[in-house]
C-alpha cells in the first residue's frame, strides 16, 4: 500500500472515531458509573452456589455433546470437501456447505434452533454442533489435502475397495488430528456455551444474562470468575492431552 | 511333534483392549447420561420441521426494500470491527511485549501478561459488550470497547509466539553497535515481525466483524440492532434480509482477509 492509502485509511478511521461521540463529559459519567458497578460488584457473591453449577454444568454438557456430534459429522463432511479424495462436483457442494455453515454468527444459529426446537440446553447443542460441523471439517479437509499419496497408493496396490483405502490408507494418517482438532473444539465450545443462553439456548449465559439485567454485579462477577476458571481448567486439561496424543 | 500355530497378530495386547474397551463404555455412557439429562421435547422436535419451513417461508423472498435502510447499520458494523481491532491492537502491543519469554523484564510481568491474555480469551465479546453497556450506555461506543478488550488476548498471544520465535543473531548485531533497549526494540525487533503483525491484525479484523453482527442483540450497536428489532417485530422477511447482507459480508471479508494473508506470507 502506498502513502496515499494509508493516509485515506487513517482519515477514514479518525472520522470514524469522531462519530462515537466521547467526549470529556461521557467519559466522567462512565468512569462514575464504572465506580458504582465495581462497589457493587465487590465481594463477588458466590452464595446462589446451586444455580451457578446447575447453569456451569449444563455448558459443559453442551460443549460435550456438541463437540461429539460435530466429530461424527464433521469427519463425513472432511472426506467430501478434500480435493484429493472426491471428484470435483463433491467438492464443491462440500466447500459449500461448510462455507454455509461458518458465516453465521452462533446467536444467530441458536435464534432458528430455539424457534425450532424450544428453549433449552437441546437448542444449544445444535447451534454448536452446526458450527462446529463445518469449522472442523474445514481444518480437517485441509490436513487430508495435504496426506501422504505414497501409504495410499501401497493400500490400493493389495487390492483394497475405496472404502478399504479409506480407512486403512488415509485415516490412519490424520487421526492423530482428528483427536486434536476434537479436543481444541470441546475448547472453543466452552467458550461459546456461556453465550448462547443469552437468546435462550441453555448454559451459564442465561444465567449472566438475568444478572446482567437485574443489576445483580456482585453475582454477575461470580458467574464471570466461574466462567475464567472452567475455560482455565478446560486449557489445561486440552494441553495435557493433547501432549498424550502427541 | 506339535504344530505351532502362529498367533495371530493383534495390534493391542488383551488388557490393552480391555482398558479401551472400558473407557470408550464409559465415555458412551457419559454422552447417553448427558443426552438423558438435556430435557429434548420430542413432540417440539417432531414438528420442528414444520417450524422451520414456516420460518423460512416467511423470511423468502428476503425484503429487498428494506436493504436500503440497512446501509447505514452496515457501517456501523464494519467501523466497530475495524475501530475495535485498532485498539485491541495498541492495547495488545505492551501484552505482547511482557508475554513474549525474550522480551520480559521478569516473571512477574510476564504472569501479569498472561492474565490479561486469559481473562481477556475467556471473556466473549458479547459479555464484555454487556459490561460495557454498563459503563457507557448502550451504542456502538460499547461494541468498539468489547471488540478491542476480547483482541487483546488473540492478537497478544500470537504475536508474543512471533516475538519468540525471532532471529536472536539480529538482536545481537544491533546490540553490538551500541543501541539502547528501545532502539533495539525497533531496528532489531520490529522488522522481524511486522509481516506477522501484518497477518495477525487481518485475520483478527476478519473474526470481528463476524463478531459485530450480532453485538447488536445485546445493545452494543451494528446491524444486530436492526437484526433484534425486525425478530421482535416478527418481519421475518427483513429478517431474511439482514441474514442475506450478513451473509454477503461476512465471506466478502473472509475472502479479502485469506487474500491478503495469502499475498504477505
Amino acid at each position: 500500500m502506498g502513502p496515499a492509502a494509508w493516509t485515506a485509511a487513517a482519515a477514514f478511521l479518525l472520522w470514524n472515531a469522531v462519530n462515537l461521540e466521547i467526549n470529556p463529559e461521557r467519559i466522567a459519567r462512565g468512569l462514575g458509573r464504572l465506580g458504582t458497578v465495581m462497589a457493587r460488584a465487590f465481594p463477588p457473591d458466590f452464595s446462589r452456589a446451586g444455580l451457578l453449577a446447575s447453569g456451569v454444568l449444563e455448558s459443559v454438557e453442551i460443549a460435550t455433546l456438541s463437540t461429539l456430534f460435530g466429530v461424527l459429522l464433521g469427519i463425513p463432511l472432511a472426506v467430501l470437501a478434500a480435493r484429493n479424495v472426491v471428484v470435483l462436483p463433491v467438492y464443491a457442494a462440500g466447500r459449500g456447505v461448510m462455507t454455509l455453515g461458518r458465516t453465521f454468527h452462533e446467536l444467530i444459529v441458536a435464534i432458528i434452533f430455539v424457534k425450532a426446537v424450544g428453549f433449552g440446553p437441546f437448542a444449544g447443542v445444535l447451534t454448536l454442533t452446526v458450527s462446529s460441523v463445518s469449522f472442523f471439517a474445514k481444518l480437517l479437509a485441509e490436513s487430508i489435502e495435504t496426506i501422504d499419496r505414497g501409504q495410499i497408493e501401497a493400500i490400493r496396490a493389495t487390492g483394497a475397495s475405496r472404502g478399504g483405502v479409506l480407512i486403512f490408507g488415509v485415516l490412519p494418517q490424520i487421526l492423530p488430528r482428528i483427536v486434536g482438532l476434537t479436543i481444541y473444539h470441546w475448547d472453543i465450545h466452552l467458550r461459546q456455551s456461556t453465550i448462547i443462553g443469552i437468546v435462550g439456548a441453555g448454559g451459564i449465559g442465561a444465567t449472566l444474562y438475568n444478572a446482567f439485567s437485574r443489576y445483580d454485579y456482585d453475582f454477575a462477577l461470580a458467574i464471570l470468575i466461574v466462567i475464567v476458571a472452567i475455560v482455565l481448567v478446560g486449557e489445561a486439561v486440552s494441553a495435557v492431552a493433547r501432549r498424550s496424543v502427541q | 511333534m506339535t504344530v505351532v500355530r502362529p498367533a495371530r497378530w493383534r495390534r493391542y495386547s488383551r488388557a490393552q483392549t480391555l482398558g479401551r474397551t472400558c473407557a470408550q463404555l464409559a465415555l458412551a455412557l457419559l454422552a447417553a447420561w448427558m443426552l438423558a439429562r438435556l430435557g429434548i421435547r420430542w413432540d417440539y422436535v417432531a414438528d420442528s420441521p414444520a417450524q422451520v419451513g414456516d420460518l423460512l417461508g416467511r423470511m423468502f423472498p428476503p425484503d429487498w426494500s428494506f436493504a436500503r435502510a440497512l446501509l447505514a447499520p452496515l457501517v456501523q458494523t464494519l467501523n466497530i470491527a475495524t475501530l475495535g481491532t485498532v485498539g485491541g491492537v495498541l492495547l495488545a502491543l505492551p501484552i505482547a511485549i511482557l508475554a513474549a519469554l525474550n522480551l520480559t523484564p521478569s516473571r512477574f510481568t510476564y504472569a501479569l501478561a498472561r492474565l490479561v491474555m486469559v481473562v481477556s480469551r475467556s471473556v466473549d465479546t458479547l459479555i464484555w459488550a454487556l459490561i460495557f453497556i454498563i459503563v457507557v450506555g448502550p451504542g456502538s461506543l460499547a461494541g468498539v470497547l468489547a471488540v478491542a478488550v476480547r483482541s487483546i488476548g488473540f492478537v497478544s498471544k500470537l504475536l508474543a509466539e512471533g516475538i519468540e520465535e525471532i532471529d536472536r543473531g539480529q538482536v545481537e548485531a544491533v546490540t553490538a553497535t551500541g543501541a539502547t533497549r528501545l532502539q533495539t526494540l525497533l531496528y532489531a525487533i520490529v522488522p522481524q515481525i511486522k509481516p506477522v503483525f501484518a497477518g495477525i491484525c487481518i485475520y483478527r479484523w476478519d473474526i470481528n466483524i463476524r463478531e459485530s453482527t450480532v453485538l447488536g442483540l445485546v445493545g452494543a450497536g451494528g446491524i444486530g440492532f436492526a437484526l433484534n428489532e425486525a425478530i421482535l417485530g416478527l418481519e421475518w422477511s427483513r429478517v431474511g434480509m439482514i441474514l442475506v447482507v450478513i451473509l454477503v459480508v461476512v465471506a466478502a471479508s473472509e475472502a479479502a482477509s485469506a487474500y491478503v494473508r495469502k499475498r504477505l506470507t
